[in-house]
């Protein structure tokens, strides 16, 4: 370690101490519970489901958690005919 | 032809999931469709040394029990699109991995994947055994450290015996990665030095990391170290270490002892490679 890199090294506990903040934050919440994520798009789907046929391996679930607010993004592919049809 | 390599251990708390994302990285910088899946059930944490923690939705338990379809679980690596991680199940327990729905994951895994990651619990019980059972080679993580070595040599023991591999009579693959390693230590006879691991434990060397706030770094920032720092020796070892899995020839060398820099010096600190 030289002098310069003494004073251009970015420290990474700050960084460290953030993500686990966020990360615990989340798992604290979780405790007990099922995963909220996995419920809500079980019941997405039930819904959908119940107009159009949806073949599971054309849905997309994204999610990112922070500190303030998750996203959960559900990309789900309608066939040209059941958009028609419905 | 895809592998697929077990990082395991028997001890806790020696480095498999560094290692296991930072061979992860380094075979997919090098190219190769890679997946690192963490068989820590309970007790997940390669998401948070990949820096994914945030991203996780489904995991292996998910699709073993068919709850989600295995690309719904796989998330990739938002810096290296060759990299993915198939996170373990937080919030269940062990129990709820089968060997079947493993087998099943696995088979698919090998269709997507140049290389299959499977980072082990730490123990000998049935995460160990389920993350070993497919698997075609194994990475033994060890420090040079009594326990540990005991420890590895327990876990050899049983890559020889319960691996599908073994049980039809063919030889299983084993390296060698020694992490932790203090060459100035060693050097004053504190530590067991690499000669002495490798003759207890008589399996071929792939690598030795030093000890190195690199590493520490690297998870703190929830980005591999052979991405974060790329010069660095820990880096560099996990780059030899990938190269050499892939069958080239690179020669080890052991890490060197390093001078106190005038900084260190002057201000007392040991300055550690």
């Amino acid at each position: 370690m030289s002098i310069f890199d003494f004073f251009t090294r970015k420290r990474s506990a700050p960084v460290a101490r953030e993500r686990l903040q966020v990360l615990l934050a989340h798992e604290r919440a979780l405790t007990g519970r099922t995963d909220l994520a996995a419920v809500l798009q079980e019941e997405i789907l039930a819904v959908i489901a119940k107009h159009i046929a949806i073949d599971r391996d054309k849905v997309n679930v994204k999610l990112d958690r922070s500190a303030q607010v998750s996203t959960l993004e559900i990309d789900i592919e309608m066939p040209q005919s059941m958009v028609k049809a419905s | 032809m895809s592998k697929v390599m077990v990082v395991t251990s028997g001890k806790g708390g020696v480095g498999k999931t560094t290692t296991s994302a930072s061979l992860g990285a380094a075979l997919a910088q090098a190219g190769k469709s890679v997946v690192v899946v963490d068989f820590d059930v309970g007790l997940r944490n390669l998401d948070l040394v990949l820096g994914a923690e945030r991203r996780v939705v489904f995991d292996l338990v998910n699709v073993v029990q068919g709850d989600a379809k295995l690309a719904q679980a796989l998330i990739k690596d938002k810096r290296l699109d060759t990299l993915s991680l198939l996170a373990a199940s937080q919030t269940r327990d062990k129990d709820a991995l089968t060997e079947e729905g493993v087998k099943t994951v696995i088979e698919e895994l090998r269709e997507k994947f140049d290389w299959v990651i499977c980072d082990s619990p730490a123990g000998i019980e049935k995460g160990a055994m389920l993350a070993m059972r497919h698997a075609d080679l194994a990475v033994v993580v060890t420090n040079p450290e009594v326990s540990s070595v005991r420890d590895s040599d327990r876990i050899i023991g049983m890559l020889d015996s319960k691996t599908v591999r073994a049980e039809k009579g063919e030889t299983f693959e084993k390296h060698l990665m020694l992490t932790r390693f203090n060459p100035a230590r060693a050097a004053k006879g504190e530590m067991l030095g690499v000669d002495d691991v490798l003759e207890i434990l008589a399996i071929p060397l792939l690598g030795i990391v030093p000890e190195s706030p690199d590493v520490l770094n690297a998870s703190n920032l929830g980005c591999p170290v052979t991405l974060h720092n790329p010069a660095s020796t820990a880096a560099r070892a996990y780059a030899d270490a990938a190269r050499r899995l892939l069958g080239e020839t690179v020669e080890i060398t052991a890490p060197a002892l390093e001078k106190p820099s005038l900084f260190g010096r002057l201000f007392g600190r040991k300055a550690v490679a």
